[in-house]
């Protein structure tokens, strides 16, 4: 048995993380494949991959997925590009902050799906919808988590820029942004986690494309099979956006783990 | 007043207001000292003496209660690059290299790049680094971070150099290697330096002053100059004068060690 917070080996953390994935599929394999559970609520790992491969070959699946791809990344740009120089300078000005905070810490727990009605009402059914919805979802936790972060900057190395003669603007651009940008780029990646949760709820309503909008379709005619082969995608989609923020960010960011 | 000092503390005092009510805490009594133009005074004391409040409010990162610092006869309003200061704690940006590091207040300053350059060149060597000019201050040792931070400093060229126990984290030999290398900066450089410490023997070394405080609330106790010669080499610290100064310091100290670990 390993000992607590004793590392494991690169191998063995391979292995490790894949055979989960085994047993996951075996053990759905077993209760679908094996007649356990019903074909009607739940498919079996083969009709599902057979589904996937039906949306992707005959019905344009692949469009879907890069509709919702665009939605999601399009929302979270626009939240970002709002979001960081906010929390940037809340972080930095406290009567910024106390101006701001209490309204978006309250704005922060509005549910994003709860605004869909009230958003097709002002801006129909097409894209801007869709992007609101996702940069309603972001955009107050993008700015609430970079003003924490950069409102706990370490002191001394800001006391040692003063000493070293830097304004007030050298100490935001020279030592708070450089200080946290990782930090504000892993906030990024973790948002975008969640924007992804939004996209579909936004397309399960009044749309008509993206994996959402397919999976709502599937459902009406029970072909389970499609609803986890979109549910699935969107999980590596997740993964390999993940994977791609996590390699920028090394390369950004070496001295980190220098 | 005759020769007007360096460096002026003016009956400088700070009192922290209390925590949730409660009494508020005297750190300095009243302070005067003098700094003459080129002097390195070490300023001893237990910790907890208010002798790092004192440095702080010299590089103006605190404001005394009452009093004023006047640094060349203009008062100390807040920090600015004339006073350049090296920390207990690792204070280099982590995100810039030794050379960046080091660069940070020409850049602030305006130097242009290749005047940068050089300096920075200078300072590198000047402090031994030559060779870890594109490390991360995550690939340096304790005592190379401390090197680079002296090098920040001077690289400035403040009027005065502050130092806030800036070996206080290093192993011992390391620490004597390092009191080497500033005191021979000093010794060609000619600078004007505070140095804050509680290592008695650090104090002596490197001081032609060595000012000894009382445990909380802060004050000058005595002020004990250091004749030994100049350059002075480790082998200095067993000397006869040296031991004498040492035992003379121990006393004086030890009174307040005393009295701080009973307060406490």
């Amino acid at each position: 048995m390993p000992r607590p917070l004793e590392p494991v080996s690169q191998g063995a953390k391979v292995v490790l993380g894949i055979s989960f994935f085994v047993l996951f599929v075996a053990g759905w394999s077993i209760a679908t494949l094996g007649g356990y559970v019903s074909k009607t609520f739940l498919a079996d790992p083969i009709t599902m991959l057979e589904d996937g491969w039906t949306l992707l070959s005959r019905f344009g699946f692949a469009f879907d997925i890069a509709v919702t791809i665009w939605r999601v990344v399009g929302g979270f740009i626009l939240a970002a590009i709002i979001a960081v120089p906010l929390g940037i300078l809340m972080g930095a000005y406290k009567p910024v902050e106390a101006f701001f905070e209490p309204f978006v810490s309250f704005a922060r727990y509005l549910p994003a799906s709860a605004f869909i009605p009230l958003l097709i009402l002002w801006a129909g059914i097409g894209e801007t919808q869709k992007l609101l919805v996702i940069f309603i979802g972001s955009v107050f936790q993008i700015i609430l988590m970079v003003a924490v972060a950069v409102g706990q900057t370490r002191r001394d190395l800001v006391e040692a820029a003063y000493t070293l003669g830097a304004s007030d603007a050298g100490i935001v651009t020279r030592v708070l942004i450089p200080a946290n940008a990782p930090e504000i780029a892993e906030i990024l990646r973790l948002v975008l986690g969640w924007a992804w949760t939004y996209v579909i709820v936004a397309e399960l309503i009044g749309s008509s494309s993206g994996i959402g909008h397919m999976i709502i379709d599937s459902q009406a005619l029970l072909a389970t099979g499609q609803i986890i082969f979109g549910i699935i995608v969107i999980g590596l989609i997740g993964l390999v956006s993940d994977f791609l923020f996590k390699a920028v960010n090394r390369w950004l960011f070496p001295w980190r783990l220098a | 007043m005759t020769d007007s000092p360096k460096l002026l503390i003016d009956n400088v005092s700070r009192v922290f207001p209390g925590v949730r009510g409660g009494p508020p805490t005297r750190a300095l009594e009243p302070t005067r000292l003098e700094v003459a133009e080129n002097d390195f005074i070490t300023i001893l004391g237990p910790s907890g003496c208010g002798k790092s409040t004192l440095l702080r409010i010299v590089a103006g990162l605190d404001r005394p209660s009452a009093g004023r610092v006047l640094l060349d006869g203009r008062e100390v309003k807040g920090p600015g690059p004339d006073r350049g200061m090296v920390f207990q704690s690792y204070t280099l940006f982590p995100w810039l290299t030794v050379a960046e590091n080091i660069a940070f207040g020409l850049k602030e300053k305006g130097v242009r790049e290749s005047e940068r350059r050089d300096i920075v060149a200078a300072y590198v060597e000047k402090v031994g680094l030559r060779g870890f000019e594109n490390h991360y201050p995550k690939q340096l040792s304790g005592g190379m971070q401390q090197r680079t931070a002296i090098a920040r400093a001077l690289a400035n060229n403040p009027e005065i150099l502050l130092l806030d126990e800036p070996f206080g984290a290093l192993d011992n030999q390391t620490r004597a290697l390092m009191q080497e290398l500033l005191l021979g900066i000093w010794e060609r450089e000619t600078k004007t330096v505070l140095f804050v410490t509680h290592d008695i023997e650090e104090a002596i070394f490197l001081a032609s002053r060595v000012v000894v405080m009382t445990a909380r609330p802060g004050r000058i106790k005595a002020e004990v100059p250091v004749e030994l010669p100049h350059p002075r080499h480790y082998t200095m610290k067993t000397s006869a004068a040296f031991s004498d100064l040492k035992a003379r310091l121990t006393e004086e100290i030890r009174a307040e060690a005393v009295l701080a670990a009973e307060g406490h």
